[in-house]
């Protein structure tokens, strides 16, 4: 039987996302080779609203890794990671990160014509908050480099936030500034802070409301399309023209819904929620077996991650704690029980599926009983996939392929 | 002449063809070498069920194809998984709730259905060949035996060896340091059986009613004794084992009850 052709509807503020993330590489090319701008190399949850406030421009290396996965260059580069010490069993955005360096490689030369090389770098910041396996990460980095490294120590398991949480956390921000001024050349302004606090905040409210018209029948919005779309609320949270561009796909999202216009142009018979990291290397033949089945993946754990409503200008450093604090990421089992139950209910899902990826312990949920458990307590049904986020080694198509088939089956006999 | 319906379950290892009439009785099947070119074997194993039928291909009425090679059979109208089809096969002769085990070439499988026969969830074993019916093959292989003897020599083992491992490399090294260590043929091969058992019964949990099915199981009926023993109750197993898939395709074919038209309850 001939495989089915499947129509995936492109967001046209796609466009736009695409041209600011390109903007985004080439100014941070044109600092590291001009030297007129100080770069701080950041995770993707770090304090990224004190570098910029501080006339940092901030790199964001996991985006680099998400890159060199979806262009399924991972494989290539990993070796060179594990040759040095880097286990392949640890997180493969480090190593396939690092091994791109060791190689002089990156996939931004293809991308972005005029690219040679990765951003440089004058500092590193880093939030354990995503996992330890970053602050290993930055460590080797500011070796190489040869530029400082400084960071922040997340509390992890988290059940309520406590003031004493937030204290600790807002204190090691605090303890930041003094020597990001003498890297920056530059006075720390709180009144500079708080307006980057500020954009921020729009940027990740604006961005929540986009990823909350998935709860529309049909959704205008899939959890493939949203991995690439929250790029600028990754790399440009704290920015103005930002805010423009998730104004525009808000916009784009409710004209959809006011046509009754699905994301994909399969019909949705099944409303599918993603838990764990994107198979990066896999996003489109995932995207394009979901939909070809009528199971479309509306909304995710992942996507929601740049959502950070704590934020609050009138208190910078301890609602950026609290802001950080708050992520699913760094919560207890109980509390990621209860988040994932309210998201497949906001989003009326027919069924969950939990990504068990290999490299990414921290970010695959489904590892001590939360499938059982959420499965007793919802009756929806679930699902298991192994594989990974970029070491595309891990994975198998064809299993990935029947199971998710089985799944819809499975579906339909409910 | 009445319609026939063709189930085709095209495995790792084998394929499987099951020919059905019109009251789901069994007119004629094949097992063959799934081989390299999946849609000749597909046609070959055909041709023979039918010759066992007594029947040509212009009665087939509906043919649906299932397994790793489904997409090859390019006679079949529909597809589906083989898990969908383990579960239709079982459940046609065992309509109660079960849990079905299934021991394939190069997977493993644990479907759980309700009393009305639904999926209620499903398990497939990762990408790791441990527990399948190619540690089988490499195990036998190592022991320099051919896959037919593995069931009688099991039988005649007194003092079971262990194997501890679940890498199938790491598990054929043990094998080796038995050889060496001078355990029996028949202690290590039954060591084997209880290495797969183990694999699987640590996928999931099991109801109380226990199907098993596929290749392995047919063609080593000492590993469902085992398996009983080591759950403490009956396990029950239909006539064909190995046909479960490809039966349940045919059931498919015959009943035609495709998705189309069931929707999200929620949205």
């Amino acid at each position: 039987m001939a495989e089915k052709e499947v129509r995936l509807r492109r967001l046209k503020t796609a466009s736009d996302i695409a041209r600011f993330m390109a903007d985004y590489y080439y100014e941070l090319d044109e600092a590291t080779k001009s030297r007129k701008r100080k770069i701080a190399w950041c995770t993707s949850v770090g304090p990224a609203e004190i570098l910029k406030s501080m006339g940092f421009l901030t790199y964001f290396p996991e985006t680099h890794s998400a890159l060199i996965g979806t262009r399924k260059l991972a494989a290539d580069f990993i070796p060179s990671a594990n040759a040095i010490g880097y286990s392949p069993e640890v997180c493969s955005y480090l190593t396939s990160d690092i091994g791109a360096y060791v190689l002089g490689e990156t996939p931004l030369a293809k991308a972005f014509p005029g690219i040679e090389r990765i951003p440089g770098a004058d500092v590193f910041v880093y939030n354990t908050n995503q996992c330890r396996d970053v602050q290993d990460w930055f460590s080797w980095y500011s070796e190489k480099f040869g530029a400082p490294l400084l960071g922040v120590e997340t509390h992890r398991n988290v059940g309520k936030v406590t003031p004493a949480h937030v204290a600790s956390i807002a204190s090691q921000l605090e303890n930041m500034i003094e020597p990001l001024e003498r890297i920056a050349g530059q006075k720390f302004d709180i009144d500079e802070l708080r307006n980057v606090v500020e954009l921020s905040r729009q940027c990740s409210v604006l961005w929540e409301k986009c990823l909350a018209t998935a709860a529309a029948v049909p959704a205008p919005l899939t959890f493939f399309d949203a991995t690439t779309l929250m790029g600028p609320a990754v790399v440009g949270r704290g920015q103005q023209e930002v805010l423009g561009l998730y104004e525009r796909l808000l916009e784009e999202l409710s004209e959809r819904i006011e046509r009754g216009e699905g994301a994909t142009g399969e019909r949705e018979r099944f409303r599918i929620y993603w838990e764990g990291m994107p198979v990066w290397g896999r996003l489109s033949m995932h995207a394009k077996l979901f939909s070809g089945l009528g199971a479309v993946v509306i909304a995710s754990t992942y996507c929601s991650s740049w959502i950070f409503n704590a934020l609050d200008p009138a208190a910078p450093f301890e609602s950026m704690a609290k802001a950080y604090l708050e992520l699913f990421i760094v919560r207890s089992e109980e509390y990621k029980e209860r988040y994932i139950r309210e998201k497949l209910a906001f989003f009326k899902c027919d069924g969950i599926v939990y990504h068990d990826a290999k490299t990414c312990p921290n970010n695959s949920n489904c590892r001590y009983g939360m499938v059982q458990r959420i499965e007793s307590k919802t009756s929806i049904p679930a699902l298991v996939i192994n594989g990974d986020l970029n070491d595309m080694r891990l994975i198998s198509d064809e299993q990935t392929r029947t199971n998710v088939e089985a799944f819809v089956e499975q579906l339909e006999e409910q | 002449m009445n319609p026939v319906y063709a189930g085709v379950d095209v495995g790792s290892s084998r394929t499987k063809v099951a020919l059905l009439d019109e009251k789901k009785g069994l007119l004629g099947y094949a097992v063959r070498k799934s081989g390299v070119d999946f849609s000749a074997t597909a046609l070959e194993g055909l041709k023979e069920s039918l010759e066992m039928a007594g029947r040509t291909q212009a009665d087939i009425a509906r043919a649906v194809s299932t397994g790793y090679g489904r997409a090859n059979v390019a006679f079949a109208a529909d597809t589906k998984t083989e898990i969908g089809c383990h579960a239709r096969g079982c459940f046609y002769y065992f309509p109660e709730a079960i849990t079905i085990i299934d021991i394939g070439g190069q997977d493993n499988k644990i479907i759980k259905l309700d009393g009305q026969g639904r999926r209620t969830g499903f398990k497939m074993n990762r990408k790791c060949a441990a527990g399948t019916g190619a540690f089988l093959e490499e195990m036998a292989s190592r022991l320099d035996l051919a896959i037919e003897e593995l069931d009688a020599l099991a039988r005649q083992s007194a003092d079971m060896v262990r194997l501890g491992s679940f890498c199938t490399v790491f598990s054929a090294t043990e094998v080796l340091e038995n050889i060496r260590n001078g355990k029996k043929i028949e202690d290590i091969v039954k060591g084997v059986f209880f290495s797969v058992i183990n694999r699987i019964l640590e996928m999931d949990s099991l109801s109380e009613k226990v199907v098993m099915t596929g290749g392995v199981v047919a063609n080593n009926p000492y590993i469902v004794a085992m398996t009983e023993e080591q759950i403490g109750r009956k396990i029950l197993v239909g006539r064909h084992p190995q046909l479960t898939g490809a039966i349940g395709a045919a059931l498919y074919a015959l009943e035609d009850p495709r998705g189309a038209g069931k929707e999200s309850r929620r949205g």
